[in-house]
Formats: structure tokens, C-alpha cells, sequence
């Protein structure tokens, strides 16, 4: 049962291979999966991978998914760099979107340049109070962070759906929770004209360059990483944990606030039930699958995008439920998983591999010796 | 405890045993014999492979070459529990006690027999008696003090009837006294013919103990000797392959001026299972090491963090160069010219899986390897650098990952970026832990020649030997609690071994073993 | 009074009932050192096996509970491969599992949407469920109640009073010193795990066979989380889980019965309550830092690789 071995160095080559691997992975098991379900695979990675893209619209609305997708994870890769599991970006997303929203049902039927700006603000507020109540709970009670920002995401979609089926109801609306559809002030301006591409796409830009450019080589960064890798090291040098909570915390509420924002004022265009398409959890799978690195994360998100427009059009073409897209992610997540554990161990090898290859190279001269190593067992 | 074995056959015999991992050799062609009531010494540094060669017997580790004869039958011992069957017992160095269960439960978990607590709970009071191992069946391990964990690991194999003890460096965890103590119980144990396989890499301990050495180097056999022959001299050149290195130390003459004062310091554990400390004071002066005996879980722990900052206390009660400090964190108490070594190279004093330039930065961030709130990878590379050349860290160059050193190169590497960062206090936990040899008398004469330039030192060490050889002036701390610190040439092993027993110099002979009583 | 409680107590004990199987199987996970945060996953493939299982053979809720508990089980294999055959992070298979879980029964369960089942009938213990107060609330319940009552007892046995309950303890505590000793550690693990998983699709069947016997998507609507926090309120101790499940079935049917009782509170925030309450319990159980040191298994979460 014991299969793997420490590495004495971490695989730098297998840190980039895993995401390959689990993609590769996936598929194999998808075409397992279409051929079990009596279609045919090439027919079906058609619809899935090629047919969203054969068109400039397609390609406009993996812009539109990526955009949120990228957005978020930016944010939850801080933090699972430095192991505090919010796990729960979706609530910040929908708090944002509230907050956000809110800003726009208020100021309805007004037409002022201050309207967009604010939403943002708002939003961005919105998460950072959403992510930061999951930061005082763990700081101040302990509380464990997975479960506290699940909980809180489920608070949030209730307290989004009294507020849309009753004070922000549409007053000349049906009976449907859904809040007035948006005016201009408060929507980002299309970018392309026939898309549903909008300015909100600056703003994930502008995240990705700040992340990649400054956030990840600066001290801060570099105090979350060890905090995450050994918390006892970042005890021993002073790094405050609590410091760490809230930073993680703050930047992943503000980022998916903003998200959430994105959604509202871009392609939804109103307050209703339907906002988010489980953007937060799906942002969870695209952080780690793009190695949580800032512009890896840009790559995965596309991914990840395209994997939402392959389950709608395999939905139309193939009749299959929309939900296979949940199902590839969640065998995304476990093969990525399954392959990471190559980056700090290797397979064991047989007792004549090893042999061999002791015999090849003296190994009297390696510096490390197992007995010498601190906390073997 | 008998057996029906023709004499003169063996009770052990390894012959040829060969284990390799990836990167090392720990056995190579060793063999071995023990007979039925011998005291058999395996003598060597670490990392000369002892406790590969022992597990191996204990069939926790499968060798890759060599047999094994039990009492002159060959054997393939696939598991420790099929090693207890055939009658072999292990008190292991690290013990392998479960904390959160009774005395009882841990020894019921090793037996395999009907699982019955209250009969077992007998028979560990009546064995634990007639050997003199005394213990509570229904304490929980967590509340006993390191020695009598090591009895519940001894009555534990002794309540199999172990025809074969092995003990993996059994005295690193007792005072002087209470090793006297077990010694009597293992010459009790070889009389009734259980034999006994005792490593160790202390020289006096064997000669004082053991009928034959079996010693090890670099994973070889390089001597089997009768220790009560041999010198200490000659048995360190079989070990190490020269005579044991000395520390040259030579007087301070600068300006001894006081750096460091601890006042009336009481603090409660964050640990449920940790000491409290009560009421210490001490004080170190420029140019002096002051060492601080005892065995860890005595507060040693929490005194260390409360030097170091990673426990806050009141201002005053930690004073740096007449400036309070007890508030501060432990960054804020590294501006001040504090530099700290923990205990725990990885996964404290350094991140395992960091490569050694990212480890610089981890405390000398100080030291310009940071601008604007960035951090500049080419001074934190040529930081590590200088450390690696200056210290002599064999390793694979700045790059390599914390985890990849050795110990007592890693614990070069830690040692060497604490200094250059020209610290004025440096707190240092057991420096030559799990070091081989040569680091050790490296990092030793490190630490004087630092001391010697008008930096106070604190060393927190269990090894007696090492504290003796570099300190000005020694302390012993028990159960929570400081004793006054002794230049060293006023106290001697002896003294200090009671102090560490938590009794004062009367009363000499009651149990010498009550150490950490608290919880 | 009395007769308004009476309803609401039975009900609340038929709305424990997953939360005590899920939180029982967790409790076991985790007392051998693992981490499973799949449990909602687990729960949502045992409630679509077990509802397609007793549509597809018609044979009942029975075969629709067994098929559950198995499906339960399996999709633990799933978390179990990474998280301990190759050591990977536990949080987050735990996530995948889930993740996986609410699209393998979304995407099952898409063509069972219109089915209803019959239910199970309560099973009326003799003579005990004609005690006035006591009987209605606690002896007319369905057998599957009674079943996790005995599960739970199982559990609070072999914890308490057998070698494997110490075994299990150990293992969460040192993997290092079972393994010194020669224990097969993942083995422990594996069979915890397992155990973990066939107790969530256990519970999960029951809301899909039983509770509510029809397929709505994402039914289990968070009790699996809700099972984990249940663990740490119980500080990993059976008896404490079987109070926290019975609260919270109590909290979860309060939205139901609100009016009944005179509350007035906008339906939407009344169905956040248990997830409001269940982070209220954590707090205040956590809280206690000593507390859960103390209790907690000491390797938990942490992947072994012996050396």
C-alpha cells in the first residue's frame, strides 16, 4: 500500500507535468465515460473542446467565463499558498454581488459616472466582510476556516434570496426573485460589439500583473509561504499568523467581491438566483491547476472556462445533463491531486533498481544519511 | 525467559546484512553476534548506521542482503510483531508511546493475547515491581516524565519475555543517577539470560556496562572489542577513525558588560501536555556562554520561547542590553540583536522543502535581502552563499531544499546565518543534536570563538558532556524551575545530575528519576 | 404545548438521523488521523445510488439504504487513493470528492427527477410507543432511525472497549509509533475511511429513500459539512455526537414548523439557521484551545509515508 518514497529535492519538472498529466487523465477517463454512455469520444470532445471555440462568439464567451474564473482563484491562490483553506469564495462572490448590486437598486433610474466605481467599491467591501468574518473566526475563536467560509457561503445565498424575493424584489416584475435589470450607468461598457465581453475583464487583468509582477516577489508573499510550508518556522522568525489569516482572507474576499460585481453588471445584468454558475468552488480546482501561480492561473481559467462551455453545448448536442462539467472538475481536482504527490515523492523502487543503481553510482559520498535525519520513524 | 537451546549456540547471529537507501549505504556487510545473557554494545556516531541495523532485526526495516539466525534457526523476520513472537523487544530512541492513552493501553497494544485491561493492569504492576521499573498502569503517558516513559517501554517488552533487549541510545533522556539505575536492571535482566543489544554512541557508558563492543562506521563493522579493555581514546579512533576533536577556549578579555537578563520570569504552557515555567531568573554577559542543563519537557520548550519572542511576557521580564524586551515578537527581538537556534532544524529553523537561499531570507531578510516590500533573489543568493563557503555546509549549493542537508550541515547553514547577522544575544537549543562527530566539534568551537568576540550565549542542552566542554557557567532547569548558574569548574556532573532530578544536593538517594512531574 | 412539541421532537429525530450516520462515519475517519471533507459529496452518490437502486429494482427503500451504504463506501476509494496511498493533501481530496460528488449525482440523478418513492412506514415499537409523550416521540419512528441509534452504539462500543477502538486511536494520534510497533497503518486508515464513507451514502440514502423520497439535485444541502462540524463539536467523542446531531435536527426542522409555533421570521433566514448555528458551535467550541488539543487526533489531516 505503501507506494512513494520522499524526494530528496522537489520535482521542479513535475510542478509544471502534473497539470498536464491530470488534464491527459481526465480525458482518458471522459472517454471511458462517452463510450459507457453509448457516444462516441471523438464526437464528443468535438462538442466539448472544439465546436465553443469555432466561432468568434465562442471565443468571446470563454472570455466571459475565464474573466470571474480568474479573478476569484487569483485571490484563493494567496491564500493556499499559505494553507488557509477558504473554501468558500463563492459567498464572498455572492456578497459582492449584493453589496455591488445593492449600490445599483438603490440608485435606480439615476445615470451618474460615480454609479460603476461604487459598485465596485461596494463589492470589493462586500467580499472583503464576507472573507474577513471567516478571518475573525479563526483568529479570534479558532474556528476551522474549510468549514467556517462553507457555512458562510450557504448564509450568504439565503440572505441573497430573501433580499431579491423581497425588499430588492423588481416591484414591476413577475413574481420571480430577481431584482430591476440594471441601467446603463450601472453595467460595464461591452467591449465587443455582438459579445457579452466587457470592462470587467481590465480589472482581472490588472489583478493578474499586480499579482505576477509584484505581489509574488514581495517579502509579504514570501512571509505567506512559509507560513503555509511550516508554520513553526514562521512562528520562529516573527511572522505574525494572524497577519496572514487576514491578508489571505481580505484578498480573496476583494477579489471574488469583485467577481461577483463582474457578473451583475456584465452578463447577468440584475440581482437573481442564478449569478454564479458555482464560479467560487470552480476557482478552487483553477488555482491549484495553474500551480497557484498568477499567470499559470490565466491558463487554467481558460481551461476551466472551456470546460463550462463544453458541458453546455455537449447539453444541446449530446443531451447530456449540464452537470458533467461538475464531474470533470471534481476528476480534474483528484488526478491533480494524485499527480502533485510526485512532486515531493517518487514511485518506491524495486530492491534491484535500487541495487543497480547504487552499483553505478558510489553513494558512500551522498550527503544525506537517513540515520542522521531529524524525525525519521 | 528461558529457552531450550543447546549451549553455545548463539542467541543472535546477522551475517552479511547490506541495507541501501536512495542517497546512503547504511549497512554494508555487517554481521554480528550476541549470546544469551551478554551485554553487547553496537558503538557508533550518528549516522554509522545503528539504528538501520537494529530495526532490521526488529524486522521494521527489510534488509536488502544477509541472514539472520535466532538461536541457531535462520530467520526472515517480516514484521515488528513477528520479531516479538520470536522474543525480541525494542525501546526505541524516540519512544513510541501513544500520549493521549494510559499506561495500560499502550502495552496492551503490543500483546497479542486476550484484550483484557484489568488482568493486564496486574501483571504491569507485579513485572514493573520485581524489576524496579515502578509505574501507575492507568496514568496517561502524557503526564509521566521521560524516564518512566522509558520504563513503560522496557516493562512493555518484558511482559513478552523477551529473549533479546534492544535499546537504541536508552540514556540520552535520564539523568547520571537514573542511569545508574537501569544499568542495575539490565545486569538484573543478562543474570536471568536475556540478552541485550544496547546502542550507544557514549564511550563511558559502554565501557561501564557492556561485555563486548561491536563498533560501526559509515554503515561497516570497523572493530569488535571487549570494552572494559579499551580506552575511551582507543575506542573513538575505532569509531571516528581519529581521536575525539577538543575544544580550544580561551579567556574573554573584553568588556563584559550584561546582554541578556531574564527577571522573575512565570509563565503558563500553551501546551496542555507542556511544564510551566515558575519564577526563573538568570542574566548572561557579553563574552560568556551560560548553558542551561536538563532534560527536555522540564520548560525547556517554553523557555525557549519565551526567549526567543515566540511566547510574549511582560516588558521587563526579558531584558536585551538594559532595554526591555519581553513584549516584543521574536522579529522585533531580532532588531535588537537577538539571533536564535531552535531545537527543530526542519520545519523550525529552517522550511524543509525551501531551497537554502529562500531559508537565508527566512531570518536575515535584515541584512538587505529586501527593498520596497520585494525581495532581491541575487543578495539572497550570494547571502547563502557566503554562508555555505563560510561555514563549510556541504550541500548541493544555494538551490538545494533545506530538507536535502544532513543535520549537522543544515544545522551549520542555521548557525552560520544566525551569526552573520552579528547578533549581541544568541539563544542556541541542543546544538549538536543527531550530529555527527566532526559538525559537532565544528559547530562547539563555533559557538566559543562567537563568545569569545563579546556575544552572550545561552545553550540549552540535555548532553552534559557538551555543556561542560564550552560553557563559562551552567544552569539546570526542572520541572519549571531554574537553579542558579554555577561557573563551571564550582559543579560537576554529579551535582548537576541531582539538580536535573529536581533535588536539591540532600537527600541524594531517594528516586533520582521524578523529573517533570507536573501535567 | 406538549402537543404542539411532540411532532416537532419526532420530526427531529428523523432529521438527525443522516447528520448521526454521516457525523458517526466522519468521527471514526477522523479518529484514525484522517481528514475527510467529502462527506457531502459521499452523501449526495449514496442518496442518488440508493434512490436509483429502489427505483430501477423496485425492491424499496431497503435496497435503495444498502446500495447507498455501498456507493457511500466506493466513492471513499476515491479520496482514499490520493489522500493516503500517495499522501496527498487531504483537504483538498476532500474537496475534489465532493466537488466530484455534486456532479456524478447532478448528472445521474438528471433522468430520475420525476420519480417519487413510497417512503417506509413507522415501525411502532411494541408497548414502548404506547408511553404518553415518550412513545410518540421516540417509538414510532421508521426502523432506519432505529437503526442509527444502533450504529451508534456499535460505534461507542468499539471506541471505548475494544482493541480496535485503541488501535484506532493510536493510529490518529502517532502513525509513527503504530507503525514502530508494526501496525499497518494505512490499512487502519483505509478501513476507517471506508467505514467513513459507507456511514455518509447510509445517510445520504436515507434522505433520498426515505426522509424525502424523491431526487431533487443537491439535496443534501450541506449536512455533510454540517456532519464535520458535528465532529468537532462532539470532540470526537460518539456520545457528544449523538447530542449535537439530535440539536441540530431540531434547528433544521424549526423552519418547518416556525409557524406552528408562532415564529415570524422571513422563510430564507429561518433556512439559514443551521448553517448560522453551526458556526456558532464551532466557535464556541473552539474557543477552547486546550480543549480541542486535547481531544483532538493529533495526526489528523496529516498524510503518512513511512520511511
Amino acid at each position: 500500500m505503501h507506494l512513494l518514497e520522499p524526494r530528496p529535492q522537489p520535482s521542479r519538472r513535475m510542478r509544471w507535468l502534473a497539470p498536464l498529466i491530470a488534464v491527459g487523465l481526465t480525458l482518458v477517463t471522459g472517454t471511458l465515460l462517452f463510450l459507457a454512455l453509448g457516444k462516441n469520444p471523438l464526437q464528443a470532445f468535438i462538442v466539448f473542446f472544439v465546436q465553443p471555440l469555432s466561432s468568434g462568439y465562442g471565443w468571446s464567451e470563454l472570455l466571459v467565463k475565464a474573466s470571474p474564473l480568474i479573478l476569484i482563484a487569483e485571490g484563493l491562490a494567496i491564500g493556499y499558498r499559505a494553507r488557509i483553506y477558504n473554501i468558500g469564495a463563492e459567498g464572498q462572490l455572492i456578497m459582492g454581488a449584493l453589496c455591488g448590486g445593492g449600490v445599483a437598486v438603490l440608485t435606480d433610474g439615476m445615470n451618474a459616472h460615480w454609479i460603476l466605481p461604487a459598485m465596485v467599491v461596494a463589492g470589493a467591501l462586500g467580499g472583503a466582510i464576507w472573507g474577513g468574518l471567516a478571518a475573525w473566526l479563526k483568529t479570534r475563536f479558532n474556528a476551522v476556516e474549510t468549514l467556517t467560509t462553507l457555512m458562510l457561503a450557504y448564509i450568504a445565498n439565503y440572505i441573497l434570496s430573501y433580499m431579491v424575493s423581497g425588499p430588492w424584489r423588481d416591484p414591476g416584475g413577475t413574481n420571480f426573485p430577481q431584482s430591476v435589470m440594471f441601467g446603463d450607468s450601472a453595467l460595464f461598457t461591452v467591449l465587443i460589439e455582438g459579445s457579452r465581453v466587457n470592462a470587467s475583464v481590465f480589472i482581472t487583468a490588472a489583478v493578474v500583473l499586480a499579482f505576477g509582477l509584484y505581489f509574488r516577489n514581495s517579502f509579504v508573499a514570501y512571509q505567506l509561504e512559509v507560513g503555509g510550508q511550516a508554520p513553526d518556522a514562521a512562528r520562529y522568525a516573527g511572522f505574525s499568523a494572524k497577519a496572514t489569516v487576514w491578508i489571505s482572507f481580505l484578498l480573496s474576499g476583494v477579489t471574488a467581491g469583485i467577481a461577483g460585481v463582474g457578473e451583475i453588471a456584465g452578463p447577468v445584468g440584475q440581482l437573481n438566483l442564478n449569478i454564479s454558475p458555482g464560479y467560487g468552488y470552480a476557482a478552487i480546482i483553477v488555482a491549484y491547476l495553474g500551480r497557484l501561480n498568477p499567470f499559470g492561473i490565466v491558463w487554467s481559467g481558460f481551461l476551466m472556462a472551456l470546460l463550462y462551455l463544453g458541458g453546455e453545448a455537449a447539453q444541446v448536442s449530446l443531451q447530456l445533463p449540464s452537470a458533467i462539467t461538475g464531474l470533470f472538475q471534481g476528476m480534474l481536482l483528484f488526478f491533480l491531486l494524485g499527480a502533485d504527490a510526485f512532486i515531493d515523492n517518487r514511485l518506491r523502487r524495486s530492491k534491484k533498481a535500487q541495487a543497480a543503481k547504487a552499483a553505478i553510482q558510489p553513494t558512500a559520498a551522498a550527503p544525506t544519511s537517513p540515520a542522521a535525519l531529524p524525525h525519521e520513524s | 525467559m528461558t529457552s531450550a537451546i543447546p549451549p553455545g549456540v548463539p542467541r543472535l547471529e546477522l551475517s552479511h546484512i547490506s541495507k541501501r537507501y536512495p542517497s546512503v549505504v547504511a549497512n554494508d556487510d555487517v554481521s554480528l553476534i550476541v549470546q544469551p545473557g551478554e551485554i553487547h554494545a553496537v558503538l557508533g556516531e550518528n549516522g554509522a548506521g545503528k539504528s538501520t541495523l537494529m530495526k532490521v532485526i526488529y524486522g521494521a526495516v527489510h534488509a536488502d542482503a544477509g541472514e539472520m539466525q535466532w538461536n541457531g534457526r535462520q530467520v526472515r523476520v517480516a514484521n515488528p510483531a513477528e520479531a516479538r513472537r520470536l522474543g525480541v523487544g525494542m525501546v526505541f530512541q524516540h519512544f513510541s508511546l501513544f500520549e493521549t492513552l494510559s499506561v495500560v493501553e499502550n502495552i496492551a497494544l503490543v500483546l497479542d493475547e486476550k484484550f483484557d485491561l484489568a488482568r493486564l493492569a496486574g501483571r504491569v504492576k507485579e513485572v514493573s515491581e520485581r524489576y524496579g521499573l515502578p509505574l501507575d498502569p492507568y496514568r496517561a503517558v502524557h503526564g509521566l516524565s521521560v524516564g518512566e516513559r522509558q520504563r513503560v517501554e522496557i516493562v512493555r517488552c518484558l511482559l513478552q519475555n523477551p529473549q533479546l533487549l534492544i535499546l537504541d541510545e536508552p540514556t540520552s533522556v535520564l539523568t547520571p543517577q537514573a542511569v545508574l539505575k537501569l544499568f542495575e536492571t539490565l545486569k538484573r535482566l543478562a543474570s536471568e539470560g536475556v540478552s541485550i543489544l544496547y546502542i550507544s554512541h557514549k564511550l563511558h557508558e559502554i565501557r561501564a556496562l557492556c561485555d563486548t563492543a561491536t563498533v560501526m562506521r559509515s554503515g561497516r563493522v570497523t572493530g569488535i572489542a571487549d570494552p572494559r579493555e579499551e580506552t575511551d581514546a582507543s575506542l573513538a579512533r575505532m569509531m571516528i577513525g581519529r581521536e575525539l576533536p577538543v575544544c580550544h577556549t580561551e579567556p574573554y578579555t573584553g568588556d563584559a558588560a550584561t546582554v541578556l537578563t531574564v527577571n522573575q520570569l512565570t509563565l503558563a504552557s500553551d501546551d496542555p501536555f507542556g511544564t510551566a515555567l515558575k519564577d526563573i531568573s538568570f542574566d548572561v554577559r557579553a563574552g560568556e556562554i551560560v548553558g542551561i542543563a536538563g532534560i527536555s519537557g522540564n520548560g525547556q520548550a517554553e523557555l525557549l520561547a519565551a526567549l526567543s519572542g515566540e511566547h510574549t511576557v511582560a516588558p521587563d521580564r526579558v531584558v536585551m542590553a538594559s532595554q526591555p524586551v519581553g513584549h516584543l515578537d521574536a522579529g522585533q527581538r531580532r532588531d535588537h540583536g537577538l539571533a536564535v537556534v531552535p531545537e527543530e532544524r526542519l520545519g523550525r529553523g529552517a522550511v524543509p522543502g525551501m531551497p537554502l537561499w529562500g531559508n537565508a531570507i527566512l531570518t536575515a531578510h535584515r541584512q538587505g535581502l529586501r527593498r520596497y516590500g520585494l525581495l532581491r533573489f541575487g543578495a539572497a543568493r550570494d547571502f547563502a552563499r557566503r554562508c555555505i563557503e563560510r561555514f563549510d555546509v556541504r550541500c548541493g549549493g544555494v538551490e538545494a531544499a533545506a530538507r536535502s542537508l544532513s543535520g549537522g550541515n543544515l544545522q551549520k547553514f542555521i548557525v552560520g546565518r544566525e551569526i552573520m547577522q552579528a547578533p549581541k544575544v544568541m539563544v542556541v537549543a541542543q546544538p549538536t543534536w543527531g550530529v555527527d562527530v566532526g559538525a559537532s566539534a565544528f559547530l562547539r568551537q563555533t559557538l566559543i570563538d562567537l563568545s569569545r568576540t563579546g556575544v552572550g550565549i545561552v545553550v540549552v542542552s540535555e548532553e552534559l558532556d557538551e555543556l561542560f566542554e564550552i560553557c563559562d557557567r551552567i544552569a539546570v532547569l526542572a520541572q519549571g524551575k531554574l537553579s542558579a548558574a554555577v561557573p563551571k569548574a564550582q559543579t560537576n556532573a554529579e551535582q548537576i545530575g541531582l539538580q536535573m532530578a529536581g533535588l536539591k544536593m540532600a537527600g541524594a538517594h531517594q528516586d533520582t528519576e521524578t523529573a517533570h512531574a507536573s501535567a | 404545548m406538549i402537543e404542539l412539541l411532540i411532532p416537532v421532537l419526532a420530526a427531529t429525530l428523523g432529521a438527525a438521523t443522516p447528520l448521526l450516520f454521516a457525523g458517526l462515519g466522519e468521527l471514526v475517519t477522523e479518529r484514525s488521523g484522517v481528514l475527510n471533507l467529502g462527506v457531502e459529496g459521499m452523501m449526495l452518490i449514496g442518496a442518488i445510488a440508493g434512490f436509483a437502486c429502489a427505483v430501477d429494482t423496485g425492491l424499496g427503500a431497503w435496497a435503495g439504504l444498502a446500495a447507498g451504504t455501498l456507493a457511500g463506501a466506493a466513492s471513499a476509494l476515491l479520496f482514499a487513493i490520493p489522500a493516503l496511498s500517495l499522501a496527498a493533501n487531504q483537504a483538498a481530496c476532500g474537496l475534489a470528492l465532493t466537488i466530484f460528488g455534486v456532479g456524478l449525482s447532478a448528472f445521474i440523478g438528471q433522468s430520475y427527477v420525476s420519480y417519487s418513492l413510497p417512503g417506509m412506514q413507522p415501525l411502532p415499537i411494541p408497548l414502548l410507543a404506547q408511553i404518553p409523550v415518550l412513545g410518540p416521540i421516540f417509538f414510532q419512528q421508521s426502523a432506519v432511525v432505529y437503526l442509527s441509534v444502533i450504529v451508534f452504539g456499535v460505534v461507542w462500543w468499539v471506541l471505548a472497549r475494544t482493541r480496535l477502538g485503541l488501535l484506532l486511536k493510536a493510529v490518529g494520534e502517532s502513525p509513527e509509533a503504530a507503525h514502530a510497533i508494526g501496525y499497518p497503518v494505512l490499512l487502519v486508515r483505509y478501513g476507517a475511511t471506508l467505514f467513513g464513507g459507507a456511514m455518509a451514502g447510509l445517510g445520504g440514502a436515507y434522505l433520498s429513500t426515505v426522509y424525502t423520497p424523491l431526487w431533487v439535485q443537491n439535496m443534501v444541502a450541506g449536512r455533510g459539512w454540517i456532519a464535520i462540524a458535528l465532529v468537532v463539536f462532539a470532540t470526537w467523542k460518539p456520545s457528544r455526537l449523538l447530542l449535537g446531531a439530535y440539536l441540530f435536527g431540531g434547528v433544521t426542522i424549526l423552519q418547518f414548523h416556525a409557524q406552528t409555533l408562532g415564529i415570524k421570521v422571513p422563510v430564507q433566514l429561518l433556512a439559514a439557521l443551521p448553517y448560522v448555528a453551526t458556526i456558532v458551535v464551532l466557535v464556541l467550541i473552539s474557543r477552547d484551545r486546550r480543549l480541542l488539543q486535547l481531544n483532538l487526533p493529533a495526526s489528523l489531516g496529516k498524510p503518512f509515508l513511512p520511511g
